[in-house]
């Protein structure tokens, strides 16, 4: 993608984002749906296929900027006639109700 | 001629012509090949009865006392008309001891237990399987320890003559040439036509499969040979003699050594290095000899995880930018490793290496002295600076020696400064996971950086052997738990082929058994439904080991590529589940384990439940029982 349509879509997608915040449970519907998981894991921990989604610090802006253009070489593009901006709005919104992790020093197996 | 001359001769004048007669009536009917045929007929003989006893020795007794000249412990077999004579002899006439035979419900399994086995005791198992339907069985497992450069002794039963022939069964399981079906992925093999024959051969075969690269081997065991009676004379079994494992030249090794210790950043990509523990002493000598980092392929337990040189065992292996120098021990698909290609299934694929522009590599591989060409097991061909021939545990000692030689005072000096700059990293990644842990850490499906804590807290103060690999699972435990000895890991298929894991697992535990270490694997769930019949094997055996179930419900890599596919091509990715998923209904691995005769629990999906659960399953196999926890988990 060159730098003019990479700029063009990261307007559409601040413009979407300012006017939609997404819904999570349609988000959730997507993430599970669409299959999301299978790579990132239920609560979008990552792995050994995927990368991590909780807790993202991407703003949806990136986000859907990303899964359109992703730059990892197994993840392929999801465009609009697979995910529309407002799905991929609905699976950040989705993605940012996953809890925030307890530390991992107060997980004892994890200390010893 | 007279009449008494008639009577003396049976071909008298009437006879004859009448004989002529019919001869002419019969050249009409009969074409001249059978006429030919009729003429060198003799007459029947009167039918004599079968022998049908004997109190000789049959020759399977001789074939018992070449194999327990080897020092085969056991041998992985479901049963076989073409191989009784062998089976009764090694009952009775070698009391099934050393070898010991091995019930098993499916030729892959047999094969797979070898497999697993080889690579904790450094040595083959014997399987046995009829040359026709039951190699036709173990194929893929053959091709699986072929690519994963194991030993494994076949054996097949056949019957090559007719008359030994006796009816359906023993035609259609026998064949002219039984090993030819394997014969692309194995490494030599024989059809012997004598007893003497025989030993020789069993005895060659045996050192074949055990010198570098080490693979499997196949002898054909003739029916007629193993049954009928002993007559050969002066029959003896020669001396096993081991071939010493070829070493690499000892100007390129020098040469590498220059290499290596002129290097600002070398690495070392680790394969097959490890035969023995041995090598796994001689790759941490190495390492710290040049303050090089390990990247482990983790198909054989070559290094420990928890070195401070040691690279991360999850991402990174492919990323090789940052080195001058990489030196490549017996690994596989290096190609892959030093290059980037285009993504998935993109027609006119480019690749560019990933390797600093300038970047030396090193390989030394024994594998280049038994390719072969059918099967693409060899990869791409890769541009090497300098490649060396041998097996690189054997030519370790050397290399070593010739890199302390050339470190002056001034390279020793960066090599401790490159040392703690690779340990502080790796403190990092360490400190990383632990937080990559934490994330699902009260998830339900089961995450499988959990189950791995889990498993590892109970285990750690044991003589544990993890009898499974962890790729499927994210690579928790070689990024959780402290791996340290050659026995603790025993690596993949090799050939990629699913259905190797379940019996690959019961065949090493049984090799750990009478170490007395505890086996536990972590048992996907697609693979142990190609033969779970080794379930019934273990409990039948009294194979001690703890299957932990990574049950995800599915043949997960596959749904995963299906998935990718369909965004690539804006469809719908939510069909990838079709032909892949393992649900509707579930599948009950506690029920199937219970009904082989295990001690199992679950599905577990809930992680509170998990601790409890292993500590009850591990009580029973410390008392020698195999035991399954059914766990639902996370994909990955």
């Amino acid at each position: 993608m060159n730098k003019f349509a990479f700029l063009f879509l990261l307007c559409g997608a601040a413009a979407l984002a300012q006017t939609n915040p997404g819904d999570p449970a349609n988000g959730k519907r997507l993430f599970e749906g669409k299959n999301c998981y299978q790579c990132h894991g239920h609560v979008g921990q990552g792995g050994g296929a995927g990368a991590r989604l909780a807790q993202t610090k991407l703003p949806q802006v990136a986000f859907i900027v990303f899964v359109r253009n992703p730059s990892s070489g197994s993840m392929p593009p999801f465009r609009a006639k697979v995910l529309s901006d407002q799905d991929l709005a609905d699976i950040y919104a989705y993605i940012k109700t996953f809890p925030e992790p307890r530390p991992a020093k107060d997980i004892p197996l994890l200390n010893e | 001629m007279d009449k008494s001359d008639e009577s003396k001769n049976p071909v008298n004048r009437r006879g004859f012509l009448a004989g002529a007669a019919a001869g002419v009536a019969g050249l009409a009917a009969k074409p001249p090949a059978l006429m030919a045929q009729q003429a060198a007929l003799k007459p029947e003989a009167a039918h004599a009865p079968a022998e049908v006893t004997s109190n000789q020795r049959p020759g399977a007794d001789f074939m018992v006392d070449v194999f327990k000249s080897l020092g085969i412990e056991y041998i992985a077999a479901n049963p076989g008309s073409s191989f009784r004579g062998l089976q009764e002899s090694f009952i009775n006439y070698g009391g099934n001891k050393s070898p010991e035979w091995l019930t098993c419900c499916h030729e892959e399994s047999s094969v797979a237990m070898a497999h697993g086995y080889a690579k904790i005791e450094g040595k083959p198992m014997m399987i046995m399987a009829h040359g026709t339907v039951g190699l036709q069985h173990a194929s893929m497992a053959v091709y699986n320890a072929y690519c994963d450069r194991v030993p494994v002794y076949i054996v097949l039963g056949n019957i090559l003559d007719v008359n030994y022939r006796r009816g359906n069964a023993e035609w259609v399981h026998s064949v002219q040439d039984a090993a030819a079906m394997v014969r692309d992925y194995t490494k030599w093999d024989d059809a012997p036509v004598s007893l003497t024959h025989f030993a020789e051969s069993a005895v060659r075969a045996y050192t074949i499969a055990m010198t570098p690269p080490t693979e499997p081997v196949v002898l054909v065991a003739d029916g007629t040979l193993q049954e009928e009676p002993i007559t050969e004379k002066n029959l003896r079994i020669p001396k096993l003699v081991m071939s010493a494992p070829p070493q690499g030249d000892s100007g390129a090794v020098a040469e590498a050594a220059k290499m290596l210790v002129a290097a600002e950043n070398p690495v070392i990509v680790a394969g097959r290095v490890a035969r023995t523990s041995q090598g796994m002493d001689l790759l941490v000598e190495l390492a710290e000899t040049l303050g090089a980092r390990v990247l482990d392929q983790k198909m054989r337990m070559n290094f420990p995880t928890a070195h401070p040189l040691a690279g991360h065992p999850g991402a990174g292996l492919g990323n090789l930018s940052a080195y001058d120098v990489i030196l490549g021990l017996e690994v596989q698909d290096f190609w892959s490793m030093t290059h980037k290609m285009t993504g998935l299934n993109k027609f006119g694929m480019e690749s560019q290496p990933t390797t600093k522009p300038g970047a030396k590599v090193v390989t030394i591989s024994a594998i280049e002295l038994n390719h072969k060409s059918n099967y693409q097991d060899f990869y791409r061909y890769l541009e090497a600076d300098l490649a060396i021939t041998g097996d690189p545990e054997s030519t370790l000692p050397e290399l070593i020696e010739a890199c302390k030689k050339l470190i002056t005072p001034d390279r020793r000096s960066a090599i401790q400064e490159r040392s703690a700059k690779i340990a502080e990293a790796n403190r990092r990644d360490h400190e990383r996971d632990r937080e990559m842990a934490a994330l699902a850490w009260d998830a339900s499906p089961i995450s499988t950086a959990r189950l791995s804590a889990e498993l590892w807290a109970q285990i750690k103060n044991e003589d544990w052997s993890l009898v499974s690999n962890d790729r499927f699972i994210s690579s928790w435990p070689t990024r959780m738990w402290n791996f340290s000895k050659h026995y603790q890991y025993i690596g993949a298929q090799g050939g990629a082929g699913i259905g190797y894991q379940a019996p690959a697992s019961v065949g090493a535990a049984l090799a750990n058994r009478k170490h007395g270490r505890l086996s536990v694997s972590i048992q996907c769930d697609g693979d142990l439904n190609y033969a779970p019949g080794v379930l019934w094997t273990a409990s039948h055996h009294g194979i001690p080991m703890l299957s932990v179930m990574h049950n995800n419900r599915s043949y997960h890599e596959e749904r995963m590529f299906l998935t990718m596919l369909a965004a690539k091509y804006d469809r719908d990715p939510g069909t990838s589940d079709i032909g892949t998923a393992l649900n509707g209904p579930n599948i009950d691995y506690a029920s199937i384990a219970k009904g082989y005769g295990q001690y199992a629990e679950g599905p577990i999906s809930n992680p509170q439940e998990l601790g409890p659960a292993l500590k009850r399953a591990l009580e029973r196999v410390k008392k020698g029982e195999p035991a399954l926890l059914d766990v639902v988990t996370q994909p990955r």
